[in-house]
């Protein structure tokens, strides 16, 4: 296990190094300490991790399968490409994983409302899927443009029982979502849980994601061992907020393991959403981080075909790794998740999400530099039936 | 030298509240809202909020929301926001503040604000994203430049922190009040009362309150309750609807009547 002297940990005022922070309205003040009081006493509390194990256990089917891409090695060469396979936990993508703790958190709490943004759908689908089961009210916003690429995603909401907001305001994209969710929370914060999705947002939501969404990379480790016995060359993740990617660096930082986090590259530098890459410091819903900004500290538009990465902001733990160089931070483009997406749906039969093919795209680029006895550990955090209206319109465009 | 206080001795000398009318700069187009700006300063408005335009304005109602997307949209900067301000300096002696996210501030660089902020003759900044457990770096810059940072406290802001809270700002105290984002409301929110008594027990700074304060009736309300009453989302409400030839003077004239609701003797 990782000595959490070592990891790099939020301070009491939840900064990574520079990054992080609590930049919100004082209305919140009191409900982010709440929940930070909460988080740190039922952490250590038995009947809280049991019940959270069970539920990781035998809802959302944990330990997900760590299956070799043997295929894919074939036809790239190189190292030999492992796959998180996040794609088959309940719901589909990893954000299962937090939603559960922090639904978890929101009964022991006594709030009965949550609320929640969604990008790609995959974040509300599973905070729409756990307050079904735990019996609690849900309301979840989404930007207009994504609930029309996300169609499939918004049906699956509606049927567990969630109010879907479309947000169209700004973007009308994740952006859009989390402003109207927080004004949701200021407007009834006594009242209500908001289930935060990344590993962004004030302290200590990028804690508490991070220690949701860590069991990725623990048992990700402990299989890595177990098929190979050997640690990994290097672990790929997409990052948008960075929950995935965080979630199976964590478990990783102190072992001599590379790290790299993949970023959407739109259609290239002018219509990007490569956060660490064409972005500089400043402060956006709750934290101080990179941020994709104008000369004027106004927001700026993003790009990506994947919903899921289409945010102009990173977690500050993630800022603080690539400062350190203790991870890399690397972009693909939309068209080559697209390519990505196709390569591991004809060679192995898994149809990643968008937001995962970008990872993929990355090892695929990374492979045949390495030698045959190193192992790419990939986290495919989720799988591609919501984009499917998205790659068949992308792919009919592109001819 | 701020002369935030000063306008509050004043108003208290004289037994009224301090009328502080928000101006989304650049809203529906700059010239317009330094207009507007001298028009509300010509009703009696005491001090002057200046709302500086940002992409992601969370703390915000549809209203503002709207107004400021719009300034953006006709092209507001920092840049011009500083300037407006400084041609309405020019014809007026009445404490100016600037409000705005935090983020446009940073990448002005809070040095360079509060030299700016100076020069321009602005004698504060509110920004309700920046709590003062977060702003160490702005406080020192306006500190040095003699500019307030005004702390916001909320109904939900537990009383010991109240204390700890008002200690890190200066000039007034922003009581917002209510739970929730700016916008035109019916009702003050009840608890207002309780929630201001706490705040005069903690601090002697005045207390002015915003988000919700849409009528006469409201101001005379915080008669002997608070110090100073800010308002934002009916004046553009009423600026909006109302035909553009006279939409400054309506707004301004619903500030006039503010302004005699606010003598409480
Ligand atoms: C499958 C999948 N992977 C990755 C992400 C990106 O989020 P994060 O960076 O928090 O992992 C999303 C977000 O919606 C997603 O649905």
């Amino acid at each position: 296990m990782t000595t959490a002297a070592q990891a790099p940990t939020p301070d009491a005022a939840g900064y990574f190094g520079p990054w992080g922070g609590r930049y919100v309205p004082e209305t919140l003040v009191p409900a982010l300490e709440e929940l930070e009081h909460a988080f740190m006493r039922l952490r250590d509390d038995q009947s809280f991790q049991g019940e959270l194990t069970r539920l990781l256990r035998h809802y959302a089917g944990r330990p997900t399968a760590l299956y070799e891409a043997r295929r894919l090695q074939a036809e790239l060469g190189g190292a030999r490409i492992w796959l998180k396979r996040e794609d088959l936990a309940h719901t589909g993508a990893h954000k299962i994983n937090n939603a559960l703790g922090q639904a978890l958190l929101a009964v022991r709490s006594g709030k009965r409302r949550v609320i929640a943004e969604t990008g790609a759908g995959q974040h509300g689908v599973a905070t729409a899927t756990v307050c079904a089961m735990f019996g609690l009210e849900c309301v979840v916003y989404m930007g207009e443009e994504d609930v029309h690429r996300q169609a499939l995603n918004v049906v699956r909401m509606r049927m567990l029982g969630a109010e879907v907001v479309p947000v169209t305001s700004g973007s009308q994209t994740l952006k859009d979502a989390i402003n109207e969710a927080l004004r949701d929370w200021v407007t009834h914060v006594e009242t209500t849980f908001y289930l935060f999705g990344s590993a962004t947002g004030p302290h200590p939501y990028p804690l508490i994601v991070r220690e949701f969404q860590k069991v990725i990379g623990i048992e990700a480790r402990a299989q890595m061992f177990e098929q190979t016995g050997n640690l990994p060359h290097t672990v790929v993740a997409c990052v948008n907020g960075g929950s995935n990617a965080i979630g199976i660096f964590h478990p990783f930082v102190d072992d001599p393991v590379g790290l790299v986090g993949v970023e959407a590259g739109g259609t290239g530098p002018a219509e990007t959403a490569a956060t660490l890459e064409a972005g500089s410091p400043g402060i956006l819903h709750g934290a101080i981080s990179y941020l994709l900004q104008d000369e004027d500290g106004q927001i700026a538009p993003t790009h990506s075909i994947a919903a899921g990465l289409d945010y102009p902001g990173v977690g500050p733990e993630h800022a603080h790794l690539r400062d350190s160089g203790r991870a890399a931070y690397v972009s693909v483009t939309d068209e080559q998740a697209l390519e990505a997406l196709q390569t591991l749906a004809r060679l192995e039969g898994i149809i990643p999400a968008l937001e995962s093919a970008h990872a993929v795209a990355h090892t695929m680029e990374l492979a045949p530099t390495l030698p045959a006895d190193a192992s790419i550990l990939v986290n495919l955090s989720g799988r591609g039936d919501k984009d499917m209206d998205t790659v068949v319109g992308a792919l009919g465009a592109m001819g | 030298m701020s002369r935030i206080p000063a306008a509050f001795r004043d108003a208290a000398a004289d037994s009224r509240l301090v009328i502080a009318p928000y101006v989304a700069l650049g809203y529906p187009d700059m010239p317009t809202s330094v207009a507007l700006a001298r028009a509300y300063l010509d009703s009696g408005a005491d001090m002057l909020e200046l709302g500086v335009p940002f992409s992601d304005p969370i703390a915000d109602g549809p209203t503002i929301q709207r107004a400021t997307q719009r300034a953006l949209a006709e092209g507001a900067t920092v840049a011009g926001c500083i300037e407006a301000a400084a041609a309405i300096r020019a014809s007026t002696g009445a404490p100016l503040v600037l409000m705005g996210y935090a983020n446009p501030f940073m990448k002005w660089g809070y040095e360079d604000l509060a030299r700016d902020l100076h020069g321009a003759g602005v004698d504060g900044l509110i920004v309700p994203d920046l709590l003062p457990d977060d702003n160490d770096d702005l406080a020192s810059a306006c500190n040095a430049h003699g500019l307030n940072v005004i702390s916001l406290l909320a109904p939900t802001t537990p009383s010991e922190r109240i204390g700890r809270v008002a200690e890190r700002g200066s000039g007034f105290l922003y009581c917002v009040s209510l739970t929730g984002v700016t916008g035109r409301r019916q009702d003050l929110q009840t608890g207002l009362t309780a929630f201001l008594q706490r705040v005069g027990e903690a601090s002697t700074l005045p207390r002015a309150v915003g988000f919700g304060v849409s009528t006469p009736a409201h101001v005379g309300a915080l008669c002997g309750q608070a110090e100073a009453a800010i308002m934002a989302s009916a004046l553009i409400d009423i600026f909006d609807a109302a035909p553009p030839s006279q939409a400054v003077s309506r707004a301004a004239a619903h500030v006039g009547a503010m302004v005699d609701a606010a003598r409480c003797r």
